[in-house]
């Protein structure tokens, strides 16, 4: 079910989300695990949309990693959606992705940073791609749309190929400001 | 405290007889030290760590593989750190998942400290609000054989809350290589 309008999905900017989508169904995506954010909300209603993709909503986001190795064991691949904010949420459970070796691939919308106009998200914001990579990730930021299928193509590739942990973290000039003060 | 509960070690071990072709997964502490009591098998997934994640990984394996049975044996400590995993598994309603809590009210692993079951929060319940199939609770091992059917057979999600005794039981080792236990639980899956 969906809410007959919603002024998020009409604020942003179609073509980087859908780009997101096209990779995980190219890599073979079956399973997405995410806590809503604004910023992530076409692309999961596009997966939502998608019989080939179980769609999973997470009470929190560590939720997600438990989902990605159950996933992974299950001979599925998995991608996680989240906010910056839920990166902090992770952190001791990443540590299954690394101590296992479960390939993922999680997609972070920024905030905190570009233009925020909440302070309370600064502090995490400012520290997410840190944390990320403190916690065994390979981090890739991308700002401009152009630039989403690509990146987001390779860090897939990476991830699974490899069984390696990959954060793409989408950056607040990508996502754009104007969403957050309509 | 009530009189009768169960010996963890024998009701696991009651539980895994002729499990055939069921996908186990258990939580850090004892409830691996029981899964792995009961006959190391490459279609467990050992956990020792993680603490709070042992049923969604339940959820993301019973989604990947709805031919197969899944069991999520673990503690009650593992069990209320993970609770909105309840309301997530409850979302999406896997048939084929069933989780099991080792309830001795306990923090076995780090000196016995009285966790929230002790006070009455009853996983049964929770598991009943977050729409399972089944919940109930278990105390006698002559209840042993319903439980394993339902693990076989029950529709789920369904959730088992055993009542263990608080006793200590010797340490039974498994692998604790999270890449060796990894893959050998998906060759064997995939071997089937």
């Amino acid at each position: 079910m969906h809410s007959p309008t919603n002024i998020e999905t009409a604020n942003i900017e179609a073509s980087w989300p859908d780009a997101i989508y096209a990779q995980l169904r190219r890599v073979g995506v079956r399973q997405v695990g995410y806590v809503p954010d604004a910023g992530h909300s076409r692309l999961i209603k596009l997966c939502q949309d998608d019989p080939n993709i179980a769609d999973v909503v997470l009470t929190t986001e560590e939720e997600g990693v438990g989902l990605v190795a159950g996933a992974a064991l299950g001979g599925q691949r998995a991608a996680l959606l989240m906010q910056s904010s839920g990166v902090g949420n992770c952190i001791n459970m990443f540590s299954l992705l690394r101590n296992c070796g479960f390939g993922c691939v999680v997609l972070v919308t920024m905030r905190g940073e570009f233009g925020e106009f909440n302070p309370w998200q600064v502090p995490m914001g400012s520290i997410t791609d840190d944390v990320l990579k403190l916690s065994g990730f390979l981090t890739y930021r991308i700002d401009s749309s152009a630039d989403v299928d690509d990146i987001v193509g390779a860090g897939c590739d990476m991830a699974f190929d490899g069984n390696l942990q990959v954060a793409i973290l989408l950056s607040q000039r990508l996502i754009g400001r104007k969403q957050w003060t309509r | 405290m009530d009189a009768m509960m169960l010996d963890r070690r024998e009701f696991v071990r009651e539980l895994l007889i002729d499990r055939g072709d069921l996908l186990v997964i258990s939580g850090l502490g004892s409830a691996t030290y029981d899964a792995a009591a009961a006959g190391d098998h490459p279609l467990n997934f050992y956990l020792w760590g993680a603490m709070g994640g042992t049923a969604m990984i339940g959820l993301g394996l019973a989604l990947a593989r709805p031919d197969r049975r899944v069991a999520v044996i673990t503690g009650d400590g593992d069990f209320l750190m993970g609770l909105g995993s309840l309301a997530t598994i409850g979302v999406k309603q896997p048939k084929n998942l069933a989780i099991v809590v080792l309830d001795n009210a306990h923090y076995g692993e780090t000196g016995m400290q009285a966790s929230a079951t002790q006070a009455g929060i009853d996983p049964v319940a929770m598991a009943l609000a977050c729409r399972f199939k089944q919940a109930r609770e278990v105390s006698r091992i002559e209840a042993a054989a319903s439980v394993r059917a339902l693990l076989h057979s029950g529709e789920g999600p369904l959730l088992i809350n055993a009542r263990i005794t608080s006793e200590d039981t010797p340490r039974v080792l498994p692998l604790r290589d999270g890449h060796a236990i990894k893959q050998r639980f998906i060759d064997a899956l995939n071997a089937v």
